[in-house]
């Protein structure tokens, strides 16, 4: 049959387009399959765009470091595409001695695992960001974390990619992958069927019953974020924002909105239609967050509001994987929330799982079989 | 409505025309070239086009221009403006300054 190819991507996120980006430059062909009419329109299309070290699990802190290093600075021009990645820091703020206390200790943690986080007094966060209430008495500072434009970033692999000869089919929505001697190999759709020499599953949360076709399970949860748009403002400042008591987190945008992402705590209980769907009292808190911490922000209007859903692992770390008793796929699902700042390099390796047979940074920690029962 | 569609589908290049620099999302100010151009890029649906150029992201969240971008994309893929969904809408239905939506009271509080 003429549907056969390289390698089949399931899922049109950043982390499949990105992966496509790097087997295209590889002389491979891919076709990448997505179930909505839509490009990246799940996890990678909604979060908060972080680009971030500091927070991170120390399991995906070697890969956040490389892609800041080596790929997020130089991303746009390779691109050809404006992914509006900002490096001006992290800042974590607090207002109270308890977030004071929380916060030493995520700095001694992320020191601890060589990354380059301090604790800054209210003046010195002031200084870096001068709109900031005075309550606020202190903040933990990394330097090297910065955002980037999640949709654009997204948009800009899928759009090199296609360039470069990659297929993409949005509408398929894939039922099941099959082996044929042995090998996973044929990609079943509702309407259709495709082969790859290798199948990437990357398909958020929905990878889990793409998965037990082959009788492997990912233990994930679907958790909803939402978050809220402001009308653009004029350029403040373009940290990366949180707070230590997680009131709320976020950016100001190139085009000037802020994206403030928090929660009302009722997440695990909105409503689930099919779609992710944000509730009436979440945006309300958010906002209140967002005063405690940047009253100058009152009167700025919010023009809307959005949910996403994340894939959140039972280890709060993705499962990026070969899969032994299925030679032919490879697993690249459950990140849990913050696949966004790692997708350049976990595409780069994942590209290099295809080509080399192995990824140059170590993937152990993210391997499927992880998972064993408490006793 | 056919749902599949394949993004490497020939839809022909793209043309230049005389009103290109008309500005079709007043609130972002979009012009119908940029749109043109975006969908020979790939973009095909309203939802990838708001996410690539902003179109309909502005104050009026797209109650203006909704339809006229509808319209353009549709008809430079060539296809019916009927087989393109409408991008979501977003709460709230208008803008609200900030220390509205977050003053909000049940009856009785």
């Amino acid at each position: 049959m003429g549907n056969s190819v390289d390698v089949v991507i399931i899922g049109s996120g950043i982390i499949g387009n990105a992966t496509a980006y790097y087997l295209a430059k590889k002389g491979c062909s891919v076709l990448v399959l997505e179930k909505s009419h839509s490009i990246g329109d799940g996890g990678s299309s909604r979060n908060g765009g972080g680009v971030r070290q500091s927070g991170r699990d120390k399991r995906e802190l070697p890969l956040a470091m490389y892609g800041i290093k080596n790929l997020w600075p130089t991303l746009s021009e390779e691109l050809d595409m404006d992914v509006e990645y900002y490096q001006e820091g992290n800042l974590r703020l607090g207002k109270t001695d308890a977030h004071l206390k929380v916060l030493e200790n995520l700095t001694i943690n992320a020191t601890q695992c060589g990354l380059d986080v301090k604790m800054i007094t209210g003046e010195e966060a002031r200084q870096i960001c001068p709109y900031l209430t005075d309550e606020v008495m202190g903040a933990s500072w990394c330097p090297t974390d910065g955002h980037a434009n999640p949709m654009l970033a997204t948009l800009a692999y899928y759009r090199k990619a296609r360039q470069m000869g990659v297929t993409f089919i949005t509408g398929e929505d894939v039922v099941e992958i099959k082996k044929i001697k042995g090998k996973a190999r044929q990609v079943i759709t509702t309407n259709n069927s495709y082969e790859g020499e290798t199948i990437i599953l990357a398909a958020g949360y929905e990878s889990r019953k793409i998965a037990a076709t082959m009788g492997i399970d990912i233990p994930m949860n679907k958790a909803l974020l939402e978050v809220l748009v402001t009308e653009a403002q004029p350029p403040m400042f373009y940290q990366m924002l949180g707070t230590a008591a997680a009131d709320f987190y976020g950016h100001q945008s190139k085009h000037g909105s802020f994206v403030f992402g928090g929660s009302s705590g009722y997440e695990a209980f909105n409503k689930d239609d099919g779609t992710p769907t944000t509730s009436s009292i979440t945006a309300s808190c958010i906002c209140r967050g967002i005063m405690k911490y940047f009253p100058i922000l009152a009167d700025a209007k919010i023009v809307r509001t959005w949910a996403g859903w994340m894939d959140v692992c039972a280890d709060q770390v993705p499962v990026i994987s070969f899969v032994e008793e299925v030679p032919g796929l490879i697993l690249a699902c459950a990140f849990s929330g913050h696949g966004f700042g790692i997708a350049p390099t976990v595409g780069k390796l994942l590209s290099e799982m295809v080509s080399d047979g192995r990824p140059s940074l170590d993937l152990s920690a993210f391997h499927y079989g992880r998972f064993k029962a408490k006793i | 409505m056919s749902k599949i569609n394949n993004r490497s589908k020939n839809i022909g290049e793209f043309i230049p025309q005389s009103d290109d620099d008309l500005i079709i999302c007043r609130c972002e100010e979009i012009s119908k070239g940029e749109i043109r151009r975006a969908v020979h890029e790939g973009m095909f649906t309203m939802t990838e086009m708001r996410r690539y150029l902003r179109t309909g992201m502005g104050l009026c969240q797209g109650q203006t221009c909704g339809k006229l971008v509808k319209n353009i994309i549709a008809r430079e893929q060539g296809i019916s403006p009927l087989e393109l969904e409408a991008a979501g809408s977003r709460a709230p239905m208008r803008p609200i300054e900030m220390k509205i939506l977050g003053n909000e009271k049940r009856i009785g509080e």
